[in-house]
């Protein structure tokens, strides 16, 4: 039998960002695999509320105090009261690698009954190449008993860099609320074993319940919009950067994996709750999908964030027509990339890329 | 202790059950409106009458919601989703080219599944032997007599090898072919059950697939699966599937130089998913396992892609690949979709990766010529069926291909003389593009 080389732990350049309002007790599933990172906690909703973290973890923890407090006046591209806030964890961390998880998102089993570590499988998602530019039938070529197949080109089989590895789940699949309420017992039971790169080109929607990225590839594309109170709109933030991040990705040359590894959802948002917080959108996003699909981004856009300050330009004059939402959310754009670059000096000059391959 | 339910609810909830007796809804804010809306559908009793009910009150929020969620008042019963169009088993046609001249066991073995369909066997022209055919089938079998008096002897193409079969797309007149090499067995899932390799091809055949936007929970027509949270609801209805690709289990479809790295390596992976292959991505379309629909895309799957060397084993030939990038290219062109991934087929030990080793390098090397040359065409919008499409797809080969090697140039006529054949043998033209 071959030897198979252990996946490195990463645990000393990897960070899990959790948002949360509730309590964490959830990590009492994960400790077996958790344990021996470091977390970033980003507490939403009231600060004055203690977040009770289980005992033996290693964790900082931000409520909008200390957001307010670090980022000032730029703190208003983070959102409040929603999940978005999360990414303000990607922001202040000082990590290589991000792994960010819902707090209703625990361990599941593989068909063969042994647990899933969920994490593990990221690394070794983003530690492997992607192979954006031509689609391998047998999915993953790097994984153990696979390959790339007759006819697949030998100049494109060493891949570029994995940028994003894009999880799934279990039990309550991610749907949107009129989903929901038409099939509000359906069930995701099926285990694709499969993880598969997604082609250049091509746009998907992005979740953020179990989601790892390399932040030096592609951090400053994490936004997850400004979402929640007072904002029109809610459930779209990791839509959201997913579109941004995959335009991006594409552009630089990266690498967006989905498939494994699963874990197990186990809450169902209100369905009415999330039909109020979508609603706008279900509409908008039939005016973002044509957007995103025809965003260019010239040759000088060598750093994710030249690109991402780009693309904000054109939300503004394209989008902003739909919705002055909009107009506020480039600008948000642009805040969050002013702060990301306060936050991370180093990281401004090495995110220079060589340019990647442009349409 | 829950929180009881608070009046309004209540009332909400009675008036759910109650609905029968409602004659008109006006009165209501909208809030509670649409909460009522809302109630109603989840509680499976939003029948036409409601539906009316709700419209007559003229509130844009109950508007925007039915457009939402894509209610629409019909006659007809609305079908669910996971359920395909009927087929009836004379619109399918089973395509093997015989390159063993013995199909007894590979016919016997697929007897379950293949005995209700009609079959259309033709034998490889380089066959000295004649075939072995167990009884009990409705089929037409071809020779080489056959194909020489179909096709004549002016034309370019070569029916030998592997290419024999498209002889038998050719002459089929089924809307629905499944094709699959005479060394494969039926696989079996992951639950150790017999993959009916036929009714999987068809369904994929018969549901739409989804090239403009990929989802995560991939097929949305498979129980248990839908379309998941930020797909555009446009984009819901997909577009109709012309191809499906399955896959191999045992001798996966590697070219040599990988199997000859790995030769104990075997495809036991069971990925439970079907995929549409996004718009614009091309992959080796392998031509083990492969359907189609032969009314929109016959013409586009062509036997002219020859390497000098083609053997007898896969790994010595990229006919197919070639060929099914062409396909890809015509169906992104014609919004049809292409799928990947079930069924499963069990692919039987053949050949030596190494000895086929020496003749496959040349494929492979024009694959890195072939690849950027098929992600570059771009075909005119009066191209609005199969055979145009070719005809475009032959002259851009001969333009940007024919001078780098004379195998692209011959193959560039190739397309031309199949497009001719089709439309003189081929039966009626291929249906223009949805």
């Amino acid at each position: 039998m071959a030897t198979v080389s252990p996946t490195p732990l990463l645990k000393d350049e990897l960070d899990i960002v959790i948002p949360t309002i509730r309590n964490l007790d959830f990590l009492e599933m994960w400790r077996p695999f958790f344990q021996p990172y470091h977390l970033i906690i980003v507490q939403d909703g009231d600060p004055s509320k203690a977040i009770k973290v289980p005992e033996g973890f290693d964790y900082e923890l931000y409520n909008r105090n200390d957001i307010n407090r670090i980022l000032g006046p730029k703190a208003s591209c983070i959102s409040f009261k929603d999940s978005a806030c999360r990414c303000f964890g990607y922001m202040i961390s000082k990590k290589k690698y991000i792994y960010t998880i819902d707090d209703d998102c625990f361990v599941a089993k593989d068909p063969s009954g042994k647990d899933i570590n969920a994490l593990e499988q990221h690394i070794k998602n983003l530690l492997c190449p992607s192979t954006p530019f031509f689609f391998n039938t047998l999915y993953d070529p790097y994984r153990d008993g696979a390959d790339f197949v007759r006819g697949y080109p030998f100049s494109l089989r060493e891949g570029v860099p994995t940028a994003v590895s894009h999880g799934l789940w279990l039990n309550i699949p991610d749907y949107d609320a009129p989903t929901q309420l038409v099939k509000p017992l359906e069930r995701n039971k099926r285990y694709v074993d499969a993880i598969m790169t997604i082609p250049k080109g091509t746009l998907f929607p992005m979740c953020g319940m179990n989601l790892a990225f390399n932040r030096e590839l592609i951090g400053p594309a994490m936004y997850f919009g400004l979402m929640g109170d007072g904002q029109p709109i809610g459930r779209y933030d990791d839509m959201w950067a997913g579109w941004c991040t995959k335009v991006i990705c594409d552009h630089l040359g990266l690498g967006v994996k989905t498939g494994l590894p699963y874990i197990w959802h186990s809450k169902a948002s209100n369905p009415f709750v999330n039909l109020k917080k979508e609603y706008k959108g279900i509409y908008w996003q039939e005016e973002l999908i044509p957007f995103f699909q025809s965003v260019t981004l010239t040759k000088d856009c060598t750093t994710v964030q030249k690109c991402y300050i780009e693309i904000s330009k054109q939300v503004k004059a394209k989008l902003g027509k739909v919705d002055d939402y909009f107009n506020k959310l480039a600008d948000a754009m642009v805040t969050w990339i002013e702060a990301w670059d306060e936050l991370n000096p180093s990281a401004a000059k090495s995110a220079e890329l060589p340019n990647g391959a442009t349409k | 202790m829950r929180t009881p339910p608070c009046l309004l609810s209540l009332t909400l909830d009675s008036a759910v059950l109650n609905l029968s007796n409602i004659t008109d809804l006006s009165p209501l804010p909208d809030h509670i409106l649409i909460e009522l809306f809302l109630r109603t559908l989840r509680a499976g009793k939003l029948t036409e009458r409601v539906l009316k009910l709700f419209i007559a009150t003229g509130k844009d929020e109950v508007f925007s919601l039915i457009q939402a969620l894509n209610i629409q008042v019909t006659v007809n019963p609305v079908l669910p989703t996971s359920k395909c169009l009927p087929i009836k088993d004379d619109e399918i046609d089973i395509v093997i080219g015989a390159l063993n001249f013995d199909l007894t066991s590979f016919m016997n073995v697929w007897r379950p599944i293949f005995s209700r369909f009609h079959l259309t066997i033709v034998k490889d022209p380089d066959l000295k032997e004649e075939l072995k055919i167990p009884e009990g089938f409705n089929l037409d079998v071809y020779k080489e007599p056959d194909i020489d008096r179909v096709v004549g002897t002016s034309t370019s193409i070569i029916f030998s090898g592997y290419a024999c079969r498209y002889f038998g797309y050719l002459v089929s007149r089924k809307k629905y072919i499944i094709s699959m090499d005479d060394d494969c067995l039926p696989a079996k899932d992951n639950k150790g059950f017999l993959v009916d390799a036929v009714a999987q091809h068809i369904t994929n055949l018969t549901t739409p697939a989804t090239p403009f936007f990929f989802n995560t929970l991939y097929d949305h027509f498979t129980e248990g699966a839908d379309f998941v949270r930020g797909y555009p609801f446009s984009l819901r209805n997909g577009v109709t599937c012309a191809l499906s690709c399955g896959l191999w289990h045992n001798l996966a479809d590697f070219d040599a130089p990988t199997q000859a790295l790995k030769p104990e390596e075997r495809n036991s992976l069971y990925v439970d998913a079907v995929l549409t292959v996004p718009a614009r991505t091309l992959m080796p379309i392998s031509g083990i396992n492969i359907a189609f629909n032969r009314d929109l895309v016959g013409p586009a799957l062509l036997p002219c892609f020859r390497l000098a060397t083609e053997g007898k084993f896969r790994w010595e030939t990229m006919e197919d690949i070639w060929s099914g990038m062409c396909v890809k290219v015509i169906c992104d062109h014609l919004g049809l979709g292409v799928k990947t991934g079930l069924p499963y087929v069990w692919r039987n030990d053949r050949g030596d990766a190494i000895a086929s080793l020496r003749k496959e390098w040349e494929g492979v090397k024009m694959m890195e010529e072939a690849v950027p040359f098929f992600q570059s065409v771009r075909l005119p919008q009066e191209a609005t069926t199969a055979e145009d499409c070719v005809i475009e797809v032959a002259n851009a080969v001969k333009e940007k291909l024919g001078s780098k090697d004379p195998v692209f140039a011959h193959t560039a006529k190739a397309m031309l003389d199949w497009v001719k054949l089709w439309k003189s043998v081929g039966g009626s033209s291929s249906s223009p593009g949805a």
